[in-house]
């Protein structure tokens, strides 16, 4: 009953101020809209960057890297215990670049539980022959169905089908910039040579684009079959081990366990691209800060407002009060309007967030260096309208908890005496 | 031996901004139920300071103050709210309505704040109010459409609600044609007369304090003649 009443004068004193009240919770939509709209702004473009690498990048590679033995001879030998070497150059050894056993390791990961799926692949030097001129590049052994499937292999190939690269033989798909250096159109054949000194002839059957363009200028992929052709290898020769995780967090864990039990070196992605993870933090932090800064300023908008009616409204609070109102249901009252603008204003901020949002997600982003991409991304993720709802309420909450106050303390005495 | 309604028991008050002046010096007086009684007194013998002390909203004085024979000398903010609400109807000098609300809502607020009643009753009781104060016609205008006259009969009803048992009054036809005034008085008496309302009104006229039952004069914050 008294919840009622609290309510009803509450909205007869809002509704005598149309207007303020309209630009108190204007203030509070305009706020949550923007922060809403920046949030899920800010984090499309963060994922779309992020996945830009991320999708392709395995979330645990298997590899032999080149460096010098960790033990030397010269510490293993017994002859020059507790002593100190000096000996410069060392070389690397004249180690494989391949992984052994590879047959085995890929047996063994695919039975792991953690593991979505395994795309082995061979990275070879080549150079292309054109004419007169070679260009150097790298040639990418993949195996196209599973690259397909865990690495959105096919939606970099923007030109021709990556499924040919499996069913033509001899085939080749050449990163667009390197395709238009070579002058090769679908097709086309174009020579290469290995380090060896083997020269090929292989047809071009599509392009691709990554978005990174000094990538496509050297990257070229062939099956992996080929490509053992290429280097006169045989089927068990392989140089990249890559996993995809279900729970990408596993992956460094993963990796090290891999590493022991495989005998290889291996690479999880948060270390191989730790620089994304810390570009998306600063991006997010910046948009949570302008986004609580625009709250934060709506709030002190709902502060003077409600300041100013209680003001004006100075007259009304004494005679309630002198009517039987106690100091806690003047509180009580313009709390409650406090929170009708906060309430009522958020969820229209919540509103037009959304089709501001879905607006800009029309808005069309044609870049070369995105093919995928036909307008700006936008994350439509709930959590970032319940955070701009609850500070919404929270800043509300505490503008009007103030006034709120100066109201509930306001002397009927002084009031109506001073007349 | 009539029932004592309302008791002031040696109150003192000062003001000591920004050099202690004495306003009231120790008053004491009883109101009986169903009295009509007016205090007089120069603009600044403290009348006026005396009625909010009395009305429970003034809680900064020296003394005791008794309402209904229950001490309101103490009582929490919330308390006093609630005293005021159920046992003291007002009326005052600027009518004071609320304008955001209309005339009859202006006269329920109290009832629905007391919640004895359902909003109907409630608003049953205020337009039978209204009739009698023959002000029914304007029930469900604005407050801020209504003349000075209307309004304070408008506030009358409102002190009456809820059956309160005492009606104070600050120079209620003070800021009132004489013919207004005169309408007033003779509502206010009618109530002392039909219905047993006990009512104590400050006023600086003369003639008004000359009709009713029993006049307090008051000179330099102290009673001079009860």
């Amino acid at each position: 009953m008294n919840l009622r009443l609290i309510v009803s004068i509450a909205k007869s004193l809002l509704l005598a101020r149309l207007k303020q009240t309209i630009v108190a919770a204007v203030g509070v939509t305009f706020s949550i809209t923007m922060f809403v709209t920046l949030l899920g702004f800010m984090t499309g473009l963060n994922t779309m960057l992020d996945s830009l690498i991320l999708n392709r990048t395995p979330h645990v590679r298997l590899f032999n890297d080149i460096k010098p033995l960790e033990v030397q001879p010269i510490d293993a030998s017994g002859k020059f215990k507790g002593a100190y070497n000096f000996i410069s150059s060392i070389k690397s050894g004249a180690g494989r670049k391949e992984i052994y056993n590879s047959g085995a390791i890929i047996q063994r990961i695919n039975e792991d539980d953690r593991v979505l799926g395994l795309a082995p692949r061979i990275n070879a030097p080549v150079f292309f022959n054109d004419g007169a001129i070679e260009i150097t590049a790298s040639i990418n052994g993949i195996d196209v169905v599973e690259e397909m499937r865990l690495f959105h292999f096919n939606e970099y190939v923007t030109t021709g089908n990556p499924i040919d690269l499996k069913n033509v033989s001899n085939s080749i798909v050449l990163g667009k910039a390197l395709a238009e250096k070579l002058l090769a159109n679908i097709g086309d054949v174009v020579q290469l040579t290995t380090s060896q000194g083997e020269r090929f002839p292989l047809k071009v059957v599509g392009y691709f684009e990554s978005g990174l363009l000094d990538f496509d200028k050297t990257q070229a992929y062939a099956s992996i079959g080929t490509v053992q052709k290429l280097l006169g290898k045989d089927k068990s020769y392989v140089t990249d081990l890559q996993v995809k995780l279900n729970d990408i967090l596993l992956a460094p864990a993963v990796a090290k366990e891999y590493a022991i039990l495989f005998q290889t070196d291996t690479e999880d992605i948060q270390t191989a691209n730790s620089q994304f993870e810390t570009g998306s933090r600063v991006r997010s932090i910046i948009s949570y800060t302008v986004g609580i800064t625009l709250l934060v300023v709506a709030g002190f908008g709902i502060y003077n407002i409600l300041n100013m009616m209680i003001f004006e409204k100075m007259e009304t609070i004494a005679i309630l009060k002198a009517t039987g109102f106690s100091g806690n249901d003047v509180k009580r009252i313009f709390m409650t309007i406090a929170m009708t603008i906060g309430v009522v204003g958020g969820l229209a901020g919540l509103l037009f967030g959304f089709l501001l949002s879905s607006l800009i997600d029309q808005i069309p982003f044609n870049t070369a260096a995105l093919p995928t991409i036909t307008t700006y991304p936008i994350n439509y993720n709930i959590v970032y309208y319940i955070i701009g709802v609850t500070f919404a309420l929270i800043t509300t909450y505490f503008a009007g908890f103030f006034p709120a106050r100066k109201a509930g303390k306001v002397d009927p005495v002084i009031i109506i005496r001073g007349k | 031996m009539s029932e004592i309604i309302l008791e002031s028991r040696s109150i003192n008050k000062s003001f000591h901004d920004p050099v202690t002046v004495k306003i009231l010096n120790d008053i004491n007086f009883k109101v009986n139920k169903g009295e009509f009684v007016s205090v007089v007194g120069k603009s600044g013998c403290g009348k006026s300071t005396l009625l909010y002390i009395l009305s429970t909203m003034d809680t900064d004085y020296e003394g005791e103050l008794l309402i209904d024979n229950i001490k309101m000398t103490g009582k929490t903010e919330a308390e006093l709210a609630h005293v005021r609400n159920e046992k003291i109807g007002f009326v005052f000098q600027f009518h004071y309505l609320l304008n955001e609300f209309s005339a009859l809502k202006n006269v329920m607020l109290p009832g629905l704040k007391l919640g004895k009643h359902s909003e109907q009753e409630v608003e049953h009781r205020a337009m039978e109010l209204m009739k009698k104060l023959s002000i029914d016609k304007l029930a469900l205008k604005d407050a801020n459409q209504l003349s000075g006259g209307e309004k304070q009969r408008v506030a009358i009803a409102r002190a009456l609600i809820n059956d309160p048992d005492i009606i104070m009054g600050d120079e209620p036809t003070g800021n009132l044609d004489k013919k207004n005034s005169e309408i007033v008085f003779d509502i206010l008496k009618q109530l002392t007369i039909e219905f047993k309302q006990t009512m104590l009104i400050v006023t600086h006229d003369p003639e008004f304090a000359g009709k009713t039952q029993r006049v307090i004069e008051m000179e330099d914050g102290r009673i001079i003649r009860q």
